[in-house]
């Protein structure tokens, strides 16, 4: 029997996002689930009941009927208390829910005996990026954050020389490249503004520079990076040396969007009142934490204010603004998860509290607070671990170019008293005629070793073909065999010694030639464009 | 020519092959290197042949038997195929083993040679032509089976026969008894005896060695063979007191041993592991086991990769034996070449041990005309696999299998592979669902981000292209 995929319409004010879109519907629907979807759920989103109609799903007019008949419901916010009274008793729920903030909701769940999966709780690990919601959301809030500036600023982005004058590029400081951050940074730059970003974490300075950024360094040592890729709190002493960086920023340039954001604490206070006075009259700040109180002290959260001629923008519903482009993403994120939980394709979920990503991602089940979850695996790898991306260890030793790992001190040591002992027995007893030519092979060797580590895995090949074709050198063995100044002897096998040696002269010419001139025939080939 | 002058000559042919392998360090350069190997061997052997150890009674002889040999070798340079060059090079391998053990005998029939040395001298010489020629016989029948294997004519499975390090150890151990006995005897006719014998030994063991080494092993054992016939060569040095010879085939042998040491680590493997043999036969009792990847694949059409391939900004090329057996390089590059005219970063990703021979596929892609600018190495791109929007497959297995670094049981754990499963899409060309020469089943086939598209290499690939062209 497969089970019922509900999706009401959002009830929060200014809440346009949708939990599924028609695209998505139609893989949930190969999943093996149906999916009933509310009346007019997808309007704000631009989808409308047609749309999904036409993807499979059953279209409900209620909510009360909706609610009624789903096994599981997908949201995009938690459920208000009228949806939770509508709720059927063990049903499922996936939305967003922060249950760190909510303990309440969560305990009214748990007394629906219902099973709860909190989009923003899914843990930080490679495997569960596909379903990382906060991601998706955080990625559109950077770049409607810069959008908004842009509508707020009253001049160009970008830098221009035209005939009624020279128009300079606006300057952007981000503050936290996470996410959002880089979205913001890329969007920025991408109108041509001349962006800036700070982040703790010293090791996003690449990911900066690579969405078009300057990163701008905090002179004060001290790593920033806390378990699972996010940022920590830092030491008085940083944020000292912090304040200083972004009031020297503040007065530099034209607008600031901060996105600085610690897991489970208000946000940190970064731009005093001090800073926003130092900005210039008509510079904008937006201020992606202000729902998590704000790093600007001056921001008043879901408003647009102006103080000291600077526009503060606390909207904390940015995604929704971009309604269509963030429902779409969610539902994806949504549907990977439906894929992560029903992997036998049925169309009923298995809620496998053995899965890393599931049991993370899993706040409540059948009535049973189950948040928070029990530290990810993650955070056992040693904290200077520069990425989340899990790294498989087997990575040891492979590449070309050194003459790899060295070897530990007992083999070196076993190594060299071998290599002693031989040498003794030789000088003990070869005679000296010997030992020169051994000196020669010896030092040949070597610098065989050293010539050959600088050859490029690409000429390998070549490498091989030529060094045979030089080993045909073997010729002049037989060639000194052919005819060799001796007097006739008795008993000397000249015709065999003559036959042997010019068969093998015969022979090794064929290496020789065959060799040089095939090796030559490739080396043709290899050529750049 | 007196010998100063001759010895002189030798130490510039030297120095002229140590740069002509100096030279293959980059590919401006390689060219030069080459002519430098040329003109380093004319200078040895005309110094050799004016020299006071050549009387003119043998130059007719001389001249005559070179010029058999530049004809034949001349002529199969020309008309090899460069699919064909592993091939091609261990029957090359297998010429100078031969001549090595021809020079042996020819060394140790002749009075004149060993007349002058006494006591522990004679001892050492006769080690040096017992060692020569042991080399020498190895090399040969070792490199006869590995043409054999690389052209086909014989299974590329590894034939195992039972108790084979045992088999190994014994042969051994009679090659030295033989050898004490070899250099006890005081005439050449006893001593023809125990130096047959040991030849004999010699090439049994040869074959027995490389018939044990399976498919993906080539590489190596390719490599290993021309580390011997360096070694053949600088044993025959010792053998005739000359320097030449010593550091040549010193150089030619620490180049062989350095190679087949790159490409052992290329694929996580002990070297005495590769050259006992065995590799697939683990493999395949273990996959049978457990480790046995599930699920279903996603077969793709061609038309449908071109539509791939054309929306693609970022693509990585992963070729591998299968693109040889197809000849389908060409097909690759026009590929490329239209890709790259619209604008889509074409790479091609090499693993080391991708083929038969070392650096087999950089030959076949230069032969393409691939600009080797866009070849890189495994280390160099295994990185931007997560920005590459397809990554295309061509007739490689074991090389992109994931299951070297998510599962240890795997036969190939802990072998560097290309992460072609990080790429938004990869698409395996194979011709069915075949596991690879390891024995191992592949799980990058089940992944959800992986097409399959199966068929011959070159026919789909000649698909692909004209879907693109349309």
């Amino acid at each position: 029997m497969p089970q019922v995929i509900g999706v009401p319409k959002e009830t929060a004010a200014d809440e346009k996002r949708v939990a599924t879109v028609p695209e998505v519907v139609e893989k949930l629907i190969k999943l093996g689930f149906k999916v009933a979807v509310q009346s007019g759920a997808g309007d704000t989103a631009n989808f409308s009941d047609d749309t999904y109609r036409a993807a499979g799903a059953e279209i409900i007019d209620t909510a009360e009927k909706l609610w009624a008949a789903s096994d599981i419901v997908f949201k995009v916010r938690g459920p208000g208390a009228e949806e939770i009274g509508l709720m059927r008793e063990g049903s499922t729920l996936v939305s967003f829910i922060w249950p760190g903030q909510n303990p309440e909701l969560l305990k009214q769940l748990a007394a629906k005996k219902a099973t709860v999966l909190a989009m923003d709780s899914v843990p930080r690990i490679s495997r569960a990026q596909k379903l990382d919601a906060l991601s998706s959301m955080a990625n559109i809030a950077g770049y409607r954050a810069v959008i908004e500036a842009a509508h707020h600023f009253g001049r160009f982005f970008t830098g221009q020389i035209t005939a009624a004058g020279k128009v300079p590029p606006a300057k952007v400081f981000v503050i936290g490249a996470g996410v959002a951050g880089l979205a913001a940074i890329g969007t920025a730059s991408g109108l041509g503004a001349i962006v800036r970003a700070n982040d703790t974490r010293p090791e996003v300075g690449d990911q900066v520079k690579s969405m078009g950024g300057e990163f701008v360094t905090v002179d004060y040592e001290e790593e920033g990076t806390g378990v699972g890729g996010y940022a920590k709190v830092m030491s008085e002493g940083f944020l000292k040396a912090q304040a200083e960086v972004f009031a020297k920023q503040a007065k530099e340039v034209d607008i600031i969007i901060t996105t600085a954001l610690i897991p489970g604490k208000p946000a940190p206070k970064l731009i005093t009142a001090e800073m926003v006075k130092s900005m210039k009259p008509g510079s904008v700040i937006v201020d992606l934490a202000a729902e998590q109180g704000g790093n600007c002290e001056l921001t008043v959260p879901h408003e647009v204010t102006v103080k000291h001629g600077v526009t503060i923008i606390g909207y904390s519903d940015l995604p929704s603004r971009l309604s269509k482009q963030s429902s779409t993403l969610f539902a994806t994120n949504l549907l990977r998860l439906a894929e992560e939980l029903c992997k036998t394709k049925d169309g009923v979920i298995n809620v496998n509290m053995d899965d890393e990503v599931i049991r993370g991602t899993t706040v409540v089940q059948e009535g049973n607070i189950t948040w928070p979850p029990p530290a990810p695996k993650l955070s056992a790898a040693p904290p200077a671990a520069a990425k989340p991306a899990a790294a498989p260890p087997a990575a040891k030793g492979h590449g070309h170019g050194g003459a790899g790992a060295p070897m530990s001190v007992k083999a070196t040591a076993m190594f060299l008293l071998g290599g002693a002992l031989i040498f003794w027995f030789i000088g003990a007893y070869a005679p000296p005629a010997f030992l020169a030519h051994f000196t020669v092979f010896i030092l040949a060797c070597f610098v065989g070793y050293m010539v050959i580590w600088n050859v490029t895995p690409a000429l390998h090949t070549p490498l091989m073909s030529v060094t045979n074709a030089i080993s045909s050198i073997i010729a002049i063995g037989a060639l000194v065999q052919v005819a060799p100044p001796v007097s006739e002897m008795a008993g000397r096998p000249v015709g065999w010694i003559v036959g042997l040696a010019v068969l093998s002269i015969a022979l090794v010419a064929i290496n020789m030639f065959g060799g040089f001139a095939v090796t030559r025939r490739m080396l043709e080939m290899f050529r750049k464009k | 020519m007196s010998s100063t002058l001759v010895t002189v000559s030798y130490i510039g042919a030297t120095i002229l092959f140590i740069l002509s392998l100096g030279g293959l360090s980059h590919p401006e350069t390689s060219r030069r290197g080459n002519t430098y190997g040329i003109i380093g061997m004319i200078i040895a052997v005309l110094a050799t042949v004016a020299g006071p150890n050549v009387t003119a009674s043998g130059y007719p002889w001389i001249i005559g038997a070179m010029l058999v040999g530049a004809t034949v070798g001349l002529y199969a340079a020309r008309i090899v195929k460069m699919t064909q060059m592993p091939e091609l090079v261990a029957l090359m391998h297998s010429l100078v083993g031969l001549a090595a053990v021809l020079v042996g005998f020819a060394n140790y029939i002749d009075p004149a040679a060993a007349g002058a040395f006494k006591g522990a001298e004679k001892t050492i010489h006769e080690i040096e032509i017992y060692i020569g020629v042991l080399i020498g016989a190895v090399t040969f029948s070792g490199s006869v089976i590995a043409f054999g294997k690389l052209s086909a004519k014989i299974s590329g499975k590894p034939m195992l026969l039972p108790g084979r390090h045992w088999l190994n150890l014994a042969g051994l151990l009679i090659v030295i008894w033989f050898g004490a006995q070899f250099i006890n005897t005081h005439s050449v006719s006893e001593g023809m005896l125990p130096l047959i014998v040991m030849t004999v030994i010699a090439l049994a063991f040869g074959v027995h060695m490389v018939m044990a080494i399976g498919g993906a092993d080539m590489p190596v054992v390719v490599s290993m063979l021309n580390s011997y016939s360096g070694w053949a060569a600088a044993a025959t040095g010792f053998m005739l007191s000359n320097d030449l010879l010593i550091v040549t085939g010193a150089l030619v042998g620490s180049s062989g041993a350095i190679l087949s040491y790159i490409m052992c680590r290329a694929m996580n493997r002990h070297f005495i592991a590769v050259i006992a043999g065995g590799f697939g036969t683990e493999g395949s009792a273990q996959a049978v086991g457990g480790a046995q990847a599930a699920g279903e694949v996603s077969p793709i059409l061609a038309a449908e990769t071109a539509e791939l391939l054309r929306e693609a900004k970022n693509v990585i090329i992963v070729p591998g034996y299968g693109m040889a057996v197809a000849q389908a390089q060409h097909t690759v590059y026009e590929i490329t070449q239209h890709l790259r005219e619209k604008g889509v970063n074409v790479r091609f990703g090499i693993h080391p041990v991708a083929g038969r021979m070392p650096g087999h596929m950089n030959v076949l892609l230069a032969e393409a005309k691939v600009p080797y600018d866009i070849v890189f190495e495994m280390d160099e791109l295994n990185e931007d696999f997560p920005d590459t929007d397809v990554a295309m497959v061509i007739g490689a297995n074991d090389i992109v299998n994931p299951a070297a670094q998510d599962d240890p049981t795997s036969p190939i754990a802990g072998m560097p592979v290309l992460e072609v499963w990080k790429a938004r899409t990869s698409i395996v060309m194979k011709r069915s669902m075949a596991s690879g020469y390891a024995g191992v089943d592949n799980p990058l086939f089940y992944k959800e981000n992986n097409r399959m598209l199966f068929g011959d290499a070159k026919k789909m690939l000649e698909e692909v292209l004209v879907a693109l062209m349309a």
